[in-house]
């Protein structure tokens, strides 16, 4: 009778809340009795306490924002071709983009993570994963530029991707889709049993951040969806959301939503890699890309690897475990702590929070409720550390303050939720606009957050902003969590759909941040250092222009003797050594995107000549007070023209060598 | 050792600084030069206060038909001679200790200075108003006269989006409080010879 009661009067509560912020002038009203807007104006001049990287979602790309004023600085291109920085148009970064299916222009970017030290974030990597072609891309936060990507292979859906352990030993990425182990061509229909879902460790190295596979754990065909490492005491954990522990594979909606519980996989990952250590597992034929950006020749490689380590988990006793946990988990979080790991079933009524010393205990004492595919599974009773009751609809994620407070977004009932750690108790709510997927504190996921705002990001717009046909702006939310009670400060659009971000105090990156490149130390292929090296060579039917740019013009800038059927390389270096003065350059009907060089940069296109006659080319970007009279010429001459190749600047004519 | 031989010798010695410190530093200042654009200039080089400073000065420069600030010039070689002279011929006179000659050294000295001073000022010179003809940009004062633009000897100055600053710097100072040290050598010396 009395949680009748109770849960009546939550009920009149929350409505009471929703239907206050739903009349229009109420929350105008809030903002200035509270002056959100002088919490997040960032006054002309003045920067940002945070950096925040906001995934992209299907553009495939990171964004970088500042908070707490929602400006947006730069979207980096990680997945995606990109024609402003001509990312994956160049010469030089193609190989990025580079798969064991070939060139792949696009990926569905969805989970940063920052790098860390002693479980605190450290502020040199962001990794991120692409979704449909399984790859890890990780970010150099000195350049804010993709510098390696690597490709996962007996993966599908790389989802549970890509988290980093607590001194960023790893990067783990985990598939969400099981398939054929190894793939072959077999009916769809006998999945069960047959399928498996491959959990992938990817090392780092300390130095550098170089990613190499060091094993994969091939694990039972269900779905893993995302994951988290343990962290403090459970350092060398790692636990894993999966749903679709029913193992089918059409109609999942029904299908998979069957079982009362699925799992939190927990992976004893430092077990693992003693096994692997001391020369366990299988050596296996895979084909995988690993695509690596090199710093000093601005110019990325891609290497096609060919093996993989392969861990079966039946045969490391004790390094896998299954914690059942209600209705389809969706968000799998661990606490600044450790202890308590939040699997949010998106179709329960409840939030569940396991305890990672019961967990312990339980695995000690054996208290076993079967097993699955020869993994164990602990009783739900006994790694329970609470739940929260009635905490809203359809639990996605939860991140944490450091304050012994956890928020979760609710993606049905379209809110975030603050509770408390231990108590279980819910503490505040306020709506979001509208289905919030995934909220980020900075440093939430760490041993040490930053508790000062929480970042939502929603899936749905509607009527929140002009609208601009059909396709609307998806957004972020910002909310101030310093006090008991949250408080909306800032609404504002994102790139692509913001699946999950991570965020940074900005000191801890910008003194970091590089201003330009040394032209002295550039190990460019083509890099020439002064005008005096600029020249057109011709190999065949192939012609390589060697051309500098410096405020404001192109050396050389009028070439002849370039004939229709060319291949013509502009290979472009930037002369500057100064701050925020790059320079672009295209050329008409060249098939590709401009190049926009940083100072020091060196950077290739290709040009196919394909009419005869005098064809322009210009600087991109408004580099300086001349910048429209950086320009220059090409003369294309009919395929065989006696035309001698001729390059000049102002007259002053070198004779091709 | 008497106070003024002291003195004359450790205000000579002190010219060393030189060879280790900046002599005099022009800094220019600009809206689009939050971390503003400088040039030290020690008795045997320029040198860029950021890296690649005086890149971007010679770049900046061009447009108003500037030269380019070479990178050498022949009284690189001369200073550090004539300092390397003056501080042995001031060790040599203070360890004879004739106070006579330590006011000799010092107006020496100052000649020598006035000289460094008169020639950094034809340099400048020539450098703001010697301009090449085919400049991108050119200025006429109100006058009608072709403006120049010569950084100040001494304190700021406002040329077009710049403002220059040209002041002496921890080489410099060295210089003069040696040279004021060797003046109060002269005076101490005096009293000494008299008592």
């Amino acid at each position: 009778m009395k949680t009748i009661f109770k849960s009546l009067l939550s009920i009149t509560i929350v409505s009471l809340v929703l239907s206050s912020c739903g009349n229009g002038g109420t929350s105008k009203k809030g903002a200035l009795s509270s002056s959100a807007a002088e919490k997040v104006y960032v006054a002309p001049g003045e920067h940002d306490e945070f950096y925040a990287f906001v995934s992209g979602g299907f553009s495939g790309q990171l964004a970088v924002y500042g908070l707490p004023s929602g400006r947006l600085f730069k979207v980096i291109p990680v997945f995606s071709v990109d024609a402003e920085k001509a990312y994956g148009f160049n010469e030089e970064t193609k190989p990025m983009l580079n798969t064991s299916h070939g060139f792949i222009p696009w990926d569905d970017s969805h989970h940063p993570d920052i790098s860390q030290t002693n479980g605190v974030l450290d502020g040199r990597w962001v990794f991120i994963n692409g979704n449909n072609t399984p790859r890890i891309a990780k970010i150099d936060l000195t350049t804010f530029e993709t510098t390696e990507i690597i490709e996962i292979p007996n993966s599908a859906g790389n989802h549970s991707s890509s988290f980093v352990t607590e001194n960023t030993e790893y990067v783990v990425a985990g598939t969400r889709f099981s398939i054929p182990y190894p793939q072959k061509d077999m009916p769809i229909e006998e999945y069960k049993g047959n399928f498996k879902g491959a959990l992938t460790f990817i090392s780092v190295d300390p130095e550098d951040g170089g990613m190499d596979i060091k094993f994969q754990i091939m694990m039972p065909g269900f779905n893993y969806d995302l994951s988290h490492p343990g962290r403090g005491a459970s350092h060398g954990w790692f636990f894993f959301t999966t749903y679709n522990t029913e193992e089918a594979n059409s109609l999942l909606e029904v299908n998979a939503s069957q079982n009362d519980k699925d799992f939190i996989a927990a992976i004893n990952w430092k077990k693992i890699e003693e096994y692997v250590n001391n020369g366990g597992g299988t050596k296996a034929p895979a084909r995988y890309a690993h695509n690596v950006y090199d710093e000093e020749t601005h110019t990325a490689t891609s290497t096609m690897r060919k093996e993989v380590l392969i861990v079966n988990p039946s045969e490391v006793p004790g390094a896998v475990y299954f914690m059942p946990t209600p209705k389809s988990p969706h968000g799998c979080d661990v606490d600044p702590s450790g202890e308590y790991i939040v699997g949010n079933g998106k179709l329960a009524a409840e939030l569940t929070i396991h305890s990672f010393s019961k967990m312990i205990k339980a695995i000690e004492e054996k208290k076993f409720d079967g097993e699955a595919y020869g993994i164990p599974i602990l009783q739900y009773e006994a790694t329970l550390a609470g739940v929260v009751k009635q905490p809203g609809l359809g639990p996605l994620h939860t991140e944490f303050d450091g304050k012994g407070n956890a928020y979760t977004t609710f993606f049905i009932s379209s809110e975030v939720v603050k509770w408390k750690l231990g108590t279980w108790e819910v503490i505040d709510r306020k709506p979001t606009y509208y289905s919030v997927g995934h909220l980020m504190i900075p440093g939430g996921n760490s041993r040490k957050p930053f508790g000062k705002y929480v970042l939502a990001m929603n899936k749905i717009t509607k009527d929140r902003y002009l609208p601009t046909g059909p396709e609307v702006t998806q957004s972020a939310q910002l909310y101030d969590i310093t006090g008991d009670k949250m408080e909306l400060l800032l609404d504002f659009p994102t790139i692509g759909e913001p699946h999950y971000a991570a965020g940074i105090p900005a000191d801890i990156v910008a003194k970091n941040s590089k201003k330009i490149f040394k032209l002295e130390e550039s190990k460019h292929k083509y890099v020439i250092r002064s005008e005096s090296e600029a020249k057109v060579v011709r190999e065949g039917n192939e012609v390589h222009i060697y051309m500098t740019m410096i405020r404001s013009h192109f050396a050389p800038d009028n070439i002849e003797g370039i004939q229709v059927g060319d291949k013509v390389y502009f290979h472009v270096t930037n002369l500057e050594q100064d701050y925020d003065v790059p320079h672009g350059i295209s050329m008409i009907g060249a098939q590709t995107s401009e190049l926009l060089i940083m100072p020091g940069q060196t950077e290739t296109f290709v040009w196919y000549p394909k009419q005869v006659g005098v064809w322009p080319f210009y600087c991109t970007d408004f580099c300086s007070a001349l910048h429209q009279e950086m320009q220059g010429y090409i003369r294309v001459s009919p395929k065989g023209s006696k035309v001698p190749i001729k390059f000049t600047l102002d007259g002053d004519a070198v004779d091709a060598e | 050792m008497k106070k003024s031989k002291l003195l004359m010798i450790v205000g000579s010695l002190l010219l060393l600084g030189l060879f280790v410190f900046p002599l005099w530093n022009i800094t220019l200042e600009a809206p689009q030069y939050p971390i503003p654009l400088g040039m030290d200039i020690h008795i045997n080089k320029f040198e860029d206060t950021h890296e690649f400073d005086i890149k971007n000065i010679n770049l900046m420069n061009h447009y108003v038909g500037m030269q380019y600030i070479p990178e050498t010039i022949p009284e690189f070689k001369i200073f550090p001679w004539a300092v390397g002279i003056m501080v042995v011929l001031g060790v040599i006179i203070g360890l004879k200790g004739n106070y006579k000659l330590f006011l000799a050294w010092f107006i020496v000295m100052s000649l020598l200075g006035i000289a460094g001073m008169y020639d950094f000022y034809l340099w400048e010179h020539d450098y703001g108003h010697n301009l090449n003809p085919k400049a991108i940009m050119k200025f006429t004062n109100p006058d009608g006269s072709i403006m120049g633009f010569q950084p100040p000897l001494f304190g700021s100055k406002d040329i077009l989006n710049f403002k220059a600053h040209s002041y002496p710097r921890i080489g410099a100072y060295l210089m003069f409080v040696g040279m004021a040290l060797t003046f109060v050598a002269f005076v101490v010396g005096k009293k000494e010879s008299k008592d």
